[in-house]
């Protein structure tokens, strides 16, 4: 087992140097010290975070109390019933499609979101890896800043500047007729997300951009490549894998989004994120809860299983 | 510098002389864009703040300066609402408490992890990883839907489940940045201090905690700073309104009829989190002295 692993990692520095460790360590370290260090995480995490997904499915999978529609939840999973989940999905489906529209909603303005985190992000990124020069470090702290400043109170800004009467009004009033934009429009809630998410699109993107060297790109050019070339045939495929994690790190949080769309929209842009939300807290809802929660679930799951293999995979190459 | 050896040769491509007009040109779209953003980015926090200190009841129209919304209302403004007061306080409260459950707990999962290795230790590795990466709202309403179903209210909601959550969220932020800082340093500083005779728990408090404590310092400022402004967790598990801390009342007063203390109240987590991460930044560079700068690139990961 242990060489199999050994043969499967030739180029070990690293794997190397962890035999040697785990070798010499063992003269110095009884087989449990390590592990001991993560016990009480492990445990921890097994408790409130393992528990309450498997509380989900045990109240998704469970039935409700006839009168109240309280959920009563079943902890075997040889009991599990799958009726109340499948009328929870069927109301994406069959209709009157109650849950379709959100559903399409939370993918079209996610979809949407992303794309201009990445449009704009990419081009922030490139600038300050490439050109800032002396202002790099004053432009990286004001990046950093917003990850610092809370998100609620940077979206009630917002909501504070987009209300009839505000600034942005007074500004677009020069132009064109006043808007209502706080009514549910999509552009709002879409630029919202967009506002909030889009520094966690722009550092991995600057941390990639930064580390591609200068030569490259000028061999790139020597060899008679002109700018766009350049960039297309050897900075964007350097930076595909910082991309496609940007991508996975911002779309995350917004498929469970409920708060944006509350400050910004209203019903006409309400998302999956809403639905959840509305059902948490009504008595009766439960049910709804859990059985949404997994629907976020099996949304998420995917992008959320590429991001892990793909740090895997870089730890691996460090 | 580079300019000057390569400028002769790209001119003399003329096959395509348009593409190649002065490649060293300022890219002026981009600056645009990137000033534009910081701008963008910036200015509706910094309007927020002032408006703080807005003299009328609006926060979008300014009728003057006063302290009215801080101190000056008699019940309305931020250090005289009783609910605002208190939940100003519940904010701290559970920042502090989960910076001392989590930074702790999370260090010492880095460090085990590190040097343990084996399939538990991947499948422990890929749990707190996986809960790094899920989206809070379904860590939410799962710990929501426990602490209401499971063991019937065994922990009700409210500060206790509050910090139970925040602390299994934050955990493992603590563990990105001090595993980062082990696989940096290696474990050879520890073995020199183990032939040298030192004892494991010896190696481990001084060699292994000195070396780390960088990192530590900067989990502790960014556990801090997250919990803070942590809204989805803590709203779910605040059971009744005085549990209920200074994110979650700007939620609920956004909805209804904000007046400008709600403004205060988002400054005054504005003004804690940026002052510690300041300080951690600052305590930071005089611990890392003469090591590389991982502080921006930390965050980059994250």
């Amino acid at each position: 087992m242990a060489s199999a692993e050994a043969t499967a990692e030739p180029q070990g520095g690293k794997r190397s140097r962890e035999d040697q460790a785990a070798g010499r360590g063992g003269a110095w370290f009884p087989r449990w010290y390590w592990p001991t260090f993560t016990l009480p995480g492990t445990l921890w995490l097994v408790l409130l975070f393992i528990l309450p997904f498997y509380t989900v499915l045990s109240v998704a999978f469970g039935t409700v109390e006839p009168l109240f529609r309280t959920p009563l939840p079943v902890y075997q999973p040889w009991y599990w019933s799958f009726g109340t989940f499948d009328t929870t999905l069927e109301k994406f489906y069959v209709s009157p499609a109650i849950y379709q529209e959100p559903l399409i909603r939370t993918f079209a303005y996610v979809f949407a979101a992303s794309a201009i985190c990445l449009v704009v992000g990419y081009a922030v990124a490139y600038y300050t890896a490439r050109y800032a020069g002396k202002f790099r470090v004053p432009i990286l702290l004001m990046l950093v800043a917003p990850f610092f400043i809370s998100y609620l109170m940077r979206i009630y800004a917002w909501q504070s500047l987009l209300q009839p009467g505000g600034y942005v009004d007074d500004i677009w009033g020069i132009f064109a007729e006043p808007v209502n934009w706080l009514s549910g429009k999509p552009v709002t809630v879409i630029l919202g997300l967009v506002y909030g998410y889009i520094p966690f699109m722009i550092l991995p993107l600057y941390g990639s951009l930064d580390r591609i060297e200068q030569s490259m790109l000028e061999a790139g050019r020597d060899l008679g490549a002109s700018p766009f070339h350049t960039f297309r045939r050897v900075t964007l495929p350097l930076s595909k894998p910082a991309i496609l994690a940007g991508l996975v790190i911002v779309s995350l949080p917004m498929f469970g989004d409920y708060y944006t769309n509350d400050l910004l929209g209203s019903q006409n842009t309400s998302m999956l994120g809403n639905l959840i939300n509305l059902a948490v807290f009504q008595p009766g809802q439960g049910q709804e809860a859990g059985s949404l929660t997994i629907v976020l679930m099996l949304i998420v799951v995917i992008p959320m299983g590429y991001y892990l293999r793909e740090t895997r995979r870089a730890a691996e190459r460090a | 510098m580079s300019d000057v050896a390569l400028d002769p040769v790209v001119g003399s491509t003329p096959r395509r002389p348009r593409l190649f007009r002065n490649p060293w040109r300022k890219p002026w779209g981009l600056l645009l864009v990137t000033l534009g953003y910081l701008l963008w980015s910036l200015i509706p926090v910094v309007i927020a703040v002032v408006f703080s200190f807005n003299a009328g009841r609006s926060r979008s129209t300014w009728q003057g300066f006063s302290l009215r919304w801080w101190t000056g209302e008699p019940f309305d403004a931020l250090f005289t609402d009783p609910s605002l007061r208190a939940a100003m306080f519940q904010t701290f409260r559970l920042s502090i408490i989960t910076v001392l459950i989590a930074v702790p707990l999370g260090t010492a999962f880095a460090i085990g992890i590190d040097r343990w290795h084996g399939r538990p230790a991947r499948g422990a590795n890929f749990m707190m990883l996986l809960s790094f990466v899920v989206p809070e709202m379904i860590l939410g309403v799962s710990l929501f839907l426990m602490f209401t179903q499971l063991i019937d209210n065994l922990i009700p909601l409210g500060t206790t489940s509050q910090i139970l959550g925040l602390a299994t969220f934050q955990m493992s932020y603590s563990v990105v940045i001090v595993r980062a800082r082990m696989l940096s340093i290696g474990p050879e500083y520890e073995e020199a201090a183990l032939d040298l005779g030192a004892r494991p728990g010896q190696s481990l408090r001084r060699v292994l905690l000195p070396l780390l404590s960088p990192a530590i310092l900067a989990s502790v400022a960014v556990v801090f700073a997250d919990s803070v402004d942590n809204f989805v967790i803590v709203r779910y598990l605040s059971g009744t309104a005085d549990s209920e801390p200074l994110s979650v009342k700007i939620y609920s007063a956004a909805r209804s009829s904000p007046t400008p203390a709600v403004n205060a109240a988002a400054t005054v987590m504005l003004v804690a989190t940026i002052t510690v991460v300041l300080v951690g930044y600052l305590l930071y560079r005089r611990f890392s002295k003469g090591q590389e700068p991982a502080d921006v690139g930390g965050f980059a990961q994250v």
